[in-house]
């Protein structure tokens, strides 16, 4: 099991109205599952997501991530399981602008275990080459397509080889024929064993997933 | 992350938006220009006037007669006609921090070379003069002991008065005439230009005060203008100042209680004088670059706030990559610093071109200290530090969920 939710609730505080996005949510994700996360917006699909990439902690409950309980970590260590466990795709790929590819994709190693200049570069230049934007190594965001973006956004999300990728509507800025890309590349690395866990409200999307959690009101149904 | 990558993180953000950097980093750079130039133009002259003061003699105290009292008359100062050469040969016998005593007799004269003529002043003097004044000689001899007593009538012209009488010509050998009495030239002194207030101290005739005395001016008393006094240190000077007096007293045969009828002086008043204005000079700019440096400082704020705003989604992308609170804080403390930092080096860099031309165009003294230097560069840092702490502290406090959602 990679990931345990049990009872998860958490309540955003608005000028004084309190609004219960997720209530007593609990769901298990298997290590390997394609899982996608479908709902209304406002349904919590989003701060589920949030939750499940240690960007935000529960109100109560309990998350049990790859064997450890995050949900009471300081912010240090979450930094740190984000930065070892996790890759985070998102809609607006979130790219730094005016700067490489190649240096987009480096960006997480900064952050982990001290590795040499000559190994960062490498590992980042690999696995550009790998998805397939060998000739693009050099370009910054704004010279490349959205389909080429997004796989940039991917190989970041990839370098520090997590066993869990989260993507918020990865889909959600490309074209048809860049999206099915997309989801073909996520179902290469779901083979490869890498567990990956996806928001999106489009059907279509959501059919390359092995498994679909249909959420409302703050609720999986 | 290590220091030097963040280091190269912020240098890139810098360089991506140059003019706003450079305007930014401008009023630390003004500041520090302005701060590294005045304060070189301000040690130079200090500089200069404590060269003067020491140019004047070692360790110089002087004794003027003092002015007389007859019935309800006071004179002046050097009135009194009590100082001799004696005086000082007794001075110097008696009291032990004493390196040497000149007594020193002046006058304005005229003096001829052949048709060239000049207006200075003649210093009668005795063979420690060289020394009391620290004063060597360009060329030839100085005067000996046997010149003073037997008032020979030989000199020691300064370079001024070489100048003007001998247009180059060499002076050795020679016989001016003063007071249309012979006088042949030993030697020139070299250059001392001018003193503390200006006056040329070239433009001088050294001669026996004997000679001056008795055959210039034909008199037949030891009285002196002065006694110039070369200490052997400046450590004894109240003891020193007291025994002489102790001994002109006795010598004058003055009572208890009668006033003394010399006066004796040093230069510690007017070097005490020269640090006071220095200090206060250094006190003044240190104000001055306080305030530009709090704004120029305050514009690296401002900048840096709206940095942070703008790069709300960077921040948020990096938190979620893994990037600690810390990290984000450092990033922008160390763009902070780099901003001011560069700014203080660019400013240091600046400031001694502008006094290097200052000394060329002006001819000014000037006088760039290395501490001058590094204070600068301590206080731009810091600059840097201080008022980019805020804004990289707002930085590392956001959320990154919301920071990723920002457009």
């Amino acid at each position: 099991m990679l990931i345990s939710l049990r009872q998860i609730s958490r309540v955003y505080h608005m000028e004084e109205v309190e609004v219960p996005a997720l209530q007593s949510v609990s769901a298990d994700i298997d290590a390997g599952e394609f899982v996608a996360i479908m709902g209304h917006s406002g349904s919590g699909k989003s701060t589920l997501l949030n939750l499940l990439g240690c960007l935000d902690r529960p109100d109560s409950g309990t998350y049990i991530l790859n064997g450890e309980e995050v949900s009471r970590l300081s912010s240090d260590e979450l930094a740190l399981i984000r930065n070892q466990k996790i890759g985070f795709v998102f809609q607006n790929f979130n790219l730094l602008p005016r700067t490489s590819a190649q240096e987009n994709v480096e960006l997480p190693l900064y952050y982990g275990p001290r590795i040499t200049g000559t190994e960062r570069r490498e590992r980042a230049r690999s696995l550009l080459v790998r998805l397939g934007l060998k000739d693009r190594l050099g370009h910054h965001p704004g010279q490349l397509s959205g389909g080429q973006q997004q796989r940039v956004a991917i190989a970041r999300a990839l370098v520090n080889q997590p066993p869990l990728i989260l993507a918020d509507e990865p889909t959600g800025n490309l074209d048809s024929r860049s999206a099915d890309d997309i989801m073909a590349l996520f179902q290469e690395l779901n083979k490869e064993g890498i567990t990956i866990v996806m928001v999106t409200h489009e059907a279509d999307i959501a059919r390359f997933a092995q498994r679909v959690i249909q959420m409302k009101d703050g609720q999986i149904v | 992350m290590t220091g030097i990558i963040t280091l190269r993180i912020a240098m890139r953000a810098l360089v991506r938006n140059k003019t706003r950097s450079l305007l930014t980093a401008l009023g630390i750079i003004i500041g520090i220009a302005a701060v590294i130039a005045v304060v070189a133009v301000g040690q130079g002259a200090s500089v200069t006037m404590r060269n003067q003061i020491n140019s004047m003699g070692n360790n110089l105290v002087m004794i003027f007669p003092g002015s007389q009292k007859t019935g309800g008359f006071h004179g002046g100062g050097g009135t009194q006609q009590t100082l001799t050469a004696e005086d000082g040969d007794a001075i110097l016998l008696e009291c032990p921090f004493v390196a040497a005593v000149t007594p020193m007799v002046r006058s304005g004269v005229q003096c001829v070379y052949k048709e060239n003529n000049w207006g200075t002043s003649v210093q009668g003097v005795n063979v420690q003069y060289q020394e009391v004044r620290n004063w060597d000689l360009a060329r030839g001899s100085f005067l000996t002991d046997a010149d003073v007593r037997s008032a020979s009538r030989v000199c020691v012209i300064g370079e001024t008065v070489s100048q003007q009488l001998f247009q180059g010509g060499d002076p050795l050998g020679q016989t001016i005439r003063i007071r249309n009495m012979p006088f042949r030239v030993l030697g020139v002194m070299i250059p001392k230009g001018s003193a503390a207030w200006g006056q040329d101290q070239d433009d001088t005739i050294i001669a026996p005060w004997t000679t001056v005395r008795r055959v210039l001016y034909n008199s037949a008393f030891n009285n002196v203008n002065q006694l110039m006094i070369s200490l052997i240190s400046m450590d004894n000077l109240e003891q020193a100042k007291r025994e002489i007096s102790g001994i002109l007293r006795q010598r004058h045969r003055l009572n208890l209680g009668a006033d003394d009828d010399f006066t004796i002086t040093d230069m510690t008043e007017v070097t005490k004088m020269v640090t006071q204005v220095s200090t206060m000079m250094t006190l003044l700019l240190t104000v001055i670059a306080s305030i530009s440096l709090v704004v120029g400082g305050i514009g690296i704020m401002n900048i840096m706030l709206v940095a942070v705003s703008e790069r709300t989604r960077e921040i948020g992308l990096r938190l979620a990559v893994g990037a600690r609170r810390r990290d984000i804080l450092m990033q922008f403390l160390v763009e902070a610093v780099v901003l001011s930092g560069a700014g203080g080096i660019i400013g240091i860099g600046l400031g001694i071109s502008a006094a290097n031309i200052l000394a060329k165009t002006n001819h000014w003294p000037v006088m760039i200290s290395a501490s001058s230097v590094l204070i600068a560069l301590t206080f731009s840092a810091g600059v840097g530090i201080f008022f980019g702490f805020y804004p990289a502290w707002r930085a590392a406090r956001l959320n990154p969920i919301e920071s990723l959602r920002r457009e």
